[in-house]
């Protein structure tokens, strides 16, 4: 564990550090959880979500320690501090799951995803489309005389915004990988 | 010489080659278990070989697999070892899914071996295939899906340490029949290295804080529940030298009777839905209320903002989620009741045993004035028996037997747990989390398997009976002397009463029109029948009952029409009890009968 350098999640073992619960302000949380990589662990954490009643905004998932057989999940999730409390506490009792962590209440954290845009069209849309990428820091990875295929990453909002801009210029589909986020620092 | 030093060795390494079959027992001998239910089928062929070929374990064949894992559970319950059950694979595996959800919600530790069709065919709708993991996944604590023989034995030891560690739970592993067959090498248990160890001792600061509320508490309450059952004898031992020592009342949910003697002083009697007016009143009236080991389930709570408004919470529990997922804890301690209970006394002994003792006999004077209500009592009349009075001279006819009691579902359980003295803790073996019908019977068999010489009695209704009547050929044949109490109303009582006050006494469906004739039942399977319907016979019959060396049904023909009280409407609060009969009138508005 000591590679992956994370903090031991604050609510595996302990219910004292909650925070005040019983609010109901819907609260968005990013969700990261060490899981044992073993054939159902996703299915485990999905289900708890689903029989639940839980939310799940984005779910992004793959083996980060092959050695140590870890996989990261990682998952934004909403709800009240209280239901908050109670996805963590659940995702902690499932056998699998090593640590969880909660990104949005440990500290400052980076949030980063990764989509890819088709956008088609002709004439003025296409060089509007192009200068917008460019603005964007989005990478042209696929170009005919009629489309381009954009990358992007960034933070979820950015990616949004690219996708409302690029809209009315001709988008005709979007492929998106989820959020990916690590705490900053030590 | 030569032989020894071999075995030395090869205890020394410990591994050894075999196979999978061959394995499980090894594997089930090694962890201590002596008793397994189950039911053969072609996928466990190969390990039910190997059932034959030794004599540390004995089988007991059950008539369905239902039957198997609720007998396990009475098993694990009545004897604090986890309960054991080897099925085959596809309808033996979804049949045990009722009893491992069951188990889950009861926090049972049961192991479940299900076989599985060869890995080659997983996936091809072979006959006798279901994605037995995949089913089970969300009713079991955890489980398994062996494919390679070599990890056969440390999954089986990992799951005997994940179901009976933190709060125990139903495992289950699927064995597929090629992996039985191969060989691989085998690994005697070992202390665990897993991860999954579960925190028991609890915050000492925490702990500290729950002492200064003892000691300066006007109106203490102890609601315990079955995780002191769950944390062992001694955990018991423990609530009883707290409540002893502060002299605080004590109240108990129905999973955890028995943690605290029914004889005791401080004895509330059970709270709840259908518990006791003076601990239903006590819980609302509190100023501290220390939960132990109980989660604030919906049958306890009753209307959640009307629930002890004025009382300081501490919550004691091994499982972190079950703290503030309904009932918000002001003192949240995490860890083994046990453990946390032996902290708390070390810590209020050392300061000094102080109690608020002026303003806890207040409190008990007005306990006193509740108990006057006596919230129990019924008119036995000289032509029915009321069930009622039958488990009242089931408990006088057998309180100083060494005594195990299951139940069914419904009012009789109710009843039972209203009527019948609970002295010790693994003595009263009910479905509470999820109220399965059908559970008491296989549940009684479990129980008389780990104590073959003990009075252990099944409380039953005829239609929850029914439900695994067929274990009586495993009674049979395993000559084990269960002895079932049916209280026979004709009705699906707790159905009935709700229809009653709810539904405007339109009773859709909550009655039998062929009920069986349950002596020539008993007959036909060579078991004895005895039917009571006087008042006047009941206390001979019942000691008929007890003195049959032998399984019993035992046909109590009770009052069709009783309604079980005192009871909180769904959506009222604890001190929005009905009493009675009279108490009922357009008692749940539309709002609570939305409730279950």
């Amino acid at each position: 564990m000591s590679a992956l350098k994370l903090k031991k999640g604050s609510t595996s073992h302990s219910a004292y550090n909650l925070r005040p619960t019983f609010s109901d302000v819907i609260e968005k949380h990013t969700l990261a959880v060490l899981v044992e990589n073993e054939p159902g662990v996703l299915a485990r954490v999905i289900g708890l979500f689903a029989g639940r009643g839980y939310n799940i905004e984005s779910l992004t998932v793959a083996e980060v320690d092959h050695q140590g057989h870890l996989s990261r999940i990682t998952i934004v999730t909403t709800g009240t501090p209280q239901v908050i409390e109670q996805i963590k506490a659940q995702l902690g009792r499932i056998v699998s799951v090593h640590e969880v962590h909660d990104l949005t209440v440990e500290g400052p954290s980076v949030e980063r995803e990764l989509a890819m845009f088709k956008v088609a069209g002709q004439g003025d849309k296409r060089v509007e489309a192009l200068r917008l990428a460019d603005i964007f820091r989005a990478n042209v990875v696929d170009s005919t005389l009629e489309t381009f295929i954009f990358e992007i990453t960034g933070a979820p909002e950015k990616i949004d915004a690219f996708a409302d801009l690029m809209r009315p210029l001709g988008l005709t589909e979007v492929a998106r990988t989820g959020v990916a986020a690590l705490p900053r620092g030590d | 010489m030569r032989k020894r030093q071999t075995a030395t060795s090869e205890h020394a390494d410990m591994t050894r080659q075999m196979t999978g079959a061959k394995m499980v027992v090894q594997a089930l001998i090694d962890q201590g278990v002596d008793t397994v239910f189950g039911y053969p089928g072609g996928a466990v062929l190969p390990i039910y070989d190997e059932v034959f070929q030794q004599n540390s374990i004995k089988h007991i064949l059950v008539r369905h697999e239902q039957g198997a894992v609720h007998a396990a559970e009475g098993y694990a319950r009545a004897t604090g070892k986890p309960g054991v059950c080897l099925v085959t694979s596809g309808p033996g595996a979804t049949n045990a899914v009722t009893g491992l959800t069951d188990a889950l919600m009861d926090s049972i530790p049961i192991i479940v071996l299900t076989g599985q069709v060869p890995t080659f065919m997983i996936g091809s709708d072979a006959f006798q295939e279901a994605d037995t993991v995949g089913i089970t996944r969300p009713c079991t604590k955890h489980n398994w899906l062996v494919k390679e023989t070599d990890k056969l034995s440390d999954v089986i030891h990992e799951a005997f340490h994940v179901a009976t560690s933190g709060r125990p739970g139903p495992v289950l592993i699927d064995i597929p029949k090629d992996v039985q067959f191969a060989t691989g090498s085998y690994n005697a248990p070992k202390p665990s290295t897993s991860h999954y160890q579960p925190q028991v001792k609890g915050d000492m600061e925490a702990i500290t804080e729950l002492v200064a509320a003892l000691e300066v508490a006007k109106r203490p309450v102890f609601y315990t529940g079955g995780g002191v059952i769950n944390s062992g004898p001694e955990a018991s031992q423990l609530l009883r030298e707290l409540v002893s020592s502060t002299g605080f009342p004590i109240t108990s949910t129905l999973m955890g009777l028995g943690c605290y003697p029914a004889s005791g002083k401080h004895w509330l009697g059970m709270l709840g839905m259908h518990g006791l007016y003076e601990a239903n009143m006590a819980m609302h009236d509190c100023d501290l209320m220390i939960n132990i080991g109980a989660r604030f389930d919906d049958r306890i709570t009753g209307r959640i903002d009307a629930f002890s408004p004025r009382s300081k919470k501490a919550h004691i529990d091994i499982d972190p989620s079950s703290i503030n997922k309904v009932i918000k804890a002001d003192i949240p301690i995490v860890g083994d009741v046990g453990h946390v209970l032996e902290d708390i006394l070390k810590v209020w002994k050392s300061r000094g045993r102080k109690t608020n003792s002026a303003a806890v006999a207040k409190w008990w004077g007005q306990i006193e004035e509740w108990k006057k209500v006596d919230c129990l009592k019924f008119k036995q009349g000289p032509k029915t028996i009321k069930p009622q009075h039958a488990l009242a001279r089931l408990e006088a006819l057998t309180k100083d037997h060494d005594r195990y009691i299951c139940t069914e579902v419904g009012q009789h359980q109710m009843w039972a747990a209203q009527y019948l003295n609970f002295e010790d803790p693994n003595r009263w073996m009910t479905s509470g989390g999820l109220g399965t019908m059908g559970y008491g019977f296989p549940a009684s068999i479990g129980v008389q398997m780990g104590h073959p010489d003990a009075l252990v009695i099944n409380v039953a209704g005829e239609a929850s009976w029914l439900m695994n009547m067929q274990e009586l050929g495993t009674a049979m044949q395993f000559n084990l002397p269960v002895k079932q109490f049916i209280l026979n109303n004709e009705r699906l009582g707790m159905v009935r009463q709700w229809q009653e006050l709810l539904h405007g006494e339109r009773y859709s469906h909550s009655w039998s029109e062929s009920l069986p004739d349950f002596v020539k039942l008993a007959e036909a399977f060579g078991a004895k029948g005895i039917i009571c319907s006087d008042p006047a016979d009941l206390d001979d019959a019942i000691m008929e009952m007890i003195n049959h060396d032998g399984p019993v049904l035992f046909d109590c023909l009770v009052e069709k029409h009783e309604n079980c009280f005192p009871m909180i409407p769904s959506g009222k609060a604890h001190n929005e009890m009905l009493l009675g009969e009279a108490d009922t009138q357009g008692v749940i508005d539309a709002k609570g009968s939305v409730l279950v």
